[in-house]
């Protein structure tokens, strides 16, 4: 129960940081919105192609921010060696990373969900017909992708090259992500929008395997 | 699981060595700390007392050797208030919300309560609403005291605490202690030469490329450990 308790105290400390400095939510929607813009004013794609392509675009879109949002998830606790203090205040470290993971997925979830509306606009997709579908497989997808960076997060954050390694670690590791979102998504947008449990079985293992790998040796990414 | 327990314990460090890569921060090194005494480390940078510390704190595990708390049944693990070169507090929160946030991870009942009388016997109660970012080092530090200080614990390691302090705050620092050592605590603290920090000290030590090379408790050789190394 304790794990629980402080997962919500430092989900909250993290929840109040950001709305108050909005800086990681500001970051990550300018990064998509700019890439979603620029796609659609160089290939002006018709609504067909949309379709076809534009999933797997959003996809790029959302995981290139994940990768700037994630970075300062572990970097900021070096700052002060605050990371210190709170492993010496928990027992079990997994707490900090499920607090720092469920408030990675809560804000790529908010910019994800914002900018499919823009994405819907500029590339004439109904997507609020959707809209339910569309954000539980977005949930599946950040999911994954918030417990690999979260990890990863931590283990860059102690490394000499610390400011490009982890895009460099997350990106090909997230490929499992990627293809089964940008699929599951891709189905969304069909006339009968399916909800493709094959894609979204993928994800739900990817989430389970890689949340109970942290679980078993998540005390290990935060030694010294 | 341990119990944390509040209650000073002696710290016995046996032959512990700290590896970075081929570099020893740490070397065979063993120390036996009875609970309530108040030792003051010094030596040259690098020569190992924030390795020593660390390793005592168990935020670092060392390479080879054994930590232990004398004094505690099986089962029961020391409350540590740790205080090191960083600070250790959020710049983002205020001075208030830093210390209810690690109360309440460390479960302490009413945290607000608890924050609210560590506020006031720092002095900061009457910046308890101002970010952190705002205080000056001296008020930092005096913040990560009252951290340090929350679940009343009976071991504290004290990373240079005077690091940065006016006279003011080094006063406050040096009474501060006083009343902790005064108290029956554990006390480990290094130290940059003699200070009014190392007057307080019942015990001196000095490390040298991580090897402890003297190490006293009173008498004619007391000062000496400060000044060269010799004891």
């Amino acid at each position: 129960m304790r794990l629980f308790s402080n997962t919500a105290v430092l989900l909250q400390k993290e929840l109040q940081a950001e709305f108050r400095s909005h800086e990681l939510l500001t970051t990550a929607s300018v990064f998509i919105l700019i890439v979603i813009v620029l796609f659609s004013f160089t290939f002006d794609p018709t609504s067909a192609e949309s379709k076809q392509f534009g999933p797997g675009l959003l996809w790029l879109a959302f995981l290139f921010s994940a990768s700037l949002m994630m970075q300062p998830s572990f970097l900021k606790e070096r700052t002060n060696d605050t990371l210190s203090a709170l492993r010496l205040a928990i027992s079990d470290p997994f707490a900090i990373f499920l607090a720092k993971l469920c408030a990675n997925t809560i804000f790529l979830l908010i910019t994800q969900l914002l900018l499919l509306l823009v994405f819907g606009v500029f590339y004439n997709v109904a997507v609020l017909s959707v809209f339910p579908q569309l954000a539980f497989v977005f949930f599946l997808g950040s999911l994954g992708i918030s417990t690999t960076g979260t990890a990863l997060s931590a283990i860059s954050s102690q490394a000499r090259m610390r400011e490009v390694l982890l895009p460099l670690l997350l990106l090909p590791l997230l490929v499992p992500v990627l293809i089964p979102s940008a699929e599951a998504t891709k189905a969304l947008f069909e006339p009968e929008h399916p909800l493709r449990w094959d894609w979204l079985g993928m994800l739900i293992a990817f989430d389970v395997v890689f949340l109970t790998a942290l679980w078993l040796f998540g005390e290990y990414l935060l030694e010294e | 699981m341990s119990q944390r327990v509040s209650r000073p314990a002696g710290i016995k460090l046996t032959r512990i060595e700290k590896k970075y890569g081929s570099l020893y921060a740490l070397r065979r090194l063993g120390m036996e700390i009875a609970a309530g005494e108040c030792v003051a480390l010094t030596g040259r940078n690098g020569s190992g007392k924030t390795t020593l510390l660390r390793v005592a704190s168990q935020l670092t595990r060392p390479t080879r050797g054994e930590l232990s708390f004398p004094g505690l049944d099986n089962g029961e693990a020391p409350a540590i208030g740790y205080v090191s070169h960083a600070v250790m507090i959020y710049d983002e929160l205020t001075a208030e919300e830093n210390l209810v946030l690690f109360a309440r991870l460390l479960g302490i009942p009413r945290p607000a309560k608890r924050a609210a009388e560590l506020l006031e016997a720092t002095g900061l109660a009457t910046r308890k609403d101002s970010p952190s970012r705002t205080f000056s080092r001296g008020m930092k530090q005096r913040l990560a005291i009252a951290r340090a200080l929350l679940e009343e614990p009976g071991v504290l390691l004290l990373d240079e605490p005077g690091t940065g302090l006016d006279t003011e705050s080094m006063a406050w620092l040096t009474a501060t202690i006083r009343a902790l050592r005064d108290q029956g605590r554990t006390i480990v603290m290094s130290v940059h030469g003699e200070s009014s920090l190392s007057q307080l000290a019942t015990r001196a030590a000095r490390l040298e490329a991580g090897a402890l090379i003297a190490d006293t408790r009173t008498g004619a050789t007391f000062q000496s450990v400060f000044a060269t190394g010799a004891a």
